[in-house]
């Protein structure tokens, strides 16, 4: 199914969890945080959310940075 | 000094310097500042995994989040909302509750919107992260974003990356009278007789970024900020003598041949 991922349009396994995906991905979960269609999904859910078809999912981690990052107006997780 | 330790939220810091991540030439270069400015917080900014490249290399492999204390960011939001979603997204990540709040009110100079940062304060807290404000150098300010609990203020010395040093250090002296929790001065300092300054003026800690990623020679100048920040702060414990407009001999007048 298609779903749009960090801003792209990627194909991924139907009827896939967050945690699915990130392992097919090849993603640690440690370190990250998750976004569905703009609402945090807690760590203790990965295993239990799954993704729909459409779906939009933010997928952060931290990135080097001090001050001077700027992101698009309106997308603050650029 | 081990009975001079800088304490905000509980949480002991080894270190009044704390550093940036951004705009090093590679990690390897960002590692051995961060190591050779002896800092245990460092900063870093909240963005998208890349997903397409596995090859790329990632932060935390070279910044031991066992060693250091990460401080994410919200750099980059322009809005509450914005910033409350990146550091909601920060603190899911399981690392720390820690944040340092910015919301920016202006592309050129990079001014925080201080209106901006306390509505997202006030959200943040009440979801139990440890919110550290960046802030224009405003004694009001200062005291409103305490008075809704944050544990520590960071007002700037001058725009992020103009390497201006402190501009207005009168502000800051009225700051550290107005709230009694930690100053930690943030952006604009340039060199370390910056760093010295701001611990003589009585600050808490200083955070900077490009001051040691934009020098000519990183490593020297993350060891410069270093004893900078430990000079000055040393300066302010030993309690400097008062500025005088005539002289005071230092040397006794009895003795003196011929007299």
């Amino acid at each position: 199914m298609n779903i749009t991922l960090n801003g792209e349009k990627k194909e991924v396994p139907n009827n896939v969890t967050i945690l699915g995906l990130l392992e097919f991905l090849k993603i640690q979960t440690q370190r990250v945080a998750v976004e569905l269609n703009l609402e945090i999904v807690k760590k203790d859910k990965y295993g239990t959310t799954t993704i729909q078809e459409d779906d939009s999912l933010e997928v952060v981690s931290f990135m080097a940075g001090g001050s001077m990052e700027r992101a698009t107006p309106g997308r603050g997780v650029n | 000094m081990a009975d001079d330790k800088l304490v905000i939220a509980g949480i002991e810091f080894n270190s009044r310097l704390w550093v940036g991540t951004g705009k090093y030439k590679d990690f390897a270069e960002t590692k051995r500042a961060i190591e050779a400015s002896g800092t245990d917080v460092v900063t870093v900014s909240v963005r998208r995994v890349n997903i397409i490249d596995k090859g790329k290399e990632n932060l935390l492999d070279y910044i031991d989040p066992k060693k250091y204390k990460i401080l994410p960011n919200t750099a980059g939001c322009y809005t509450a909302k914005d910033a409350i979603r990146t550091a909601m997204l920060a603190a899911e990540a399981g690392i720390t509750k820690l944040v340092k709040l910015e919301v920016i009110g202006d592309e050129k100079t990079l001014f925080p919107d201080n209106e901006a940062t306390l509505e997202a304060a006030k959200v943040l807290l009440k979801e139990g992260l440890i919110v550290l404000p960046y802030m224009s150098d405003d004694p009001i300010m200062a005291k409103k974003l305490v008075d809704i609990g944050c544990p520590a203020v960071m007002p700037l010395a001058a725009p992020i990356g103009s390497g201006l040093g402190i501009r207005n250090p009168y502000n800051l002296r009225i700051i550290m009278e107005t709230v009694k929790v930690p100053i930690i001065v943030d952006a604009g300092v340039g060199t370390a007789s910056d760093v010295a300054f701001a611990m003589e003026l009585g600050c808490d800690a200083v955070l900077l970024n490009t001051a040691i990623a934009g020098a000519k020679d990183p490593i020297a100048m993350a060891e410069a900020m270093k004893y900078g920040v430990l000079g000055g702060r040393l300066a302010y414990k030993a309690g400097r003598i008062p500025r005088k407009l005539y002289a005071t001999a230092s040397s006794p007048l009895e003795g003196m041949i011929g007299s």
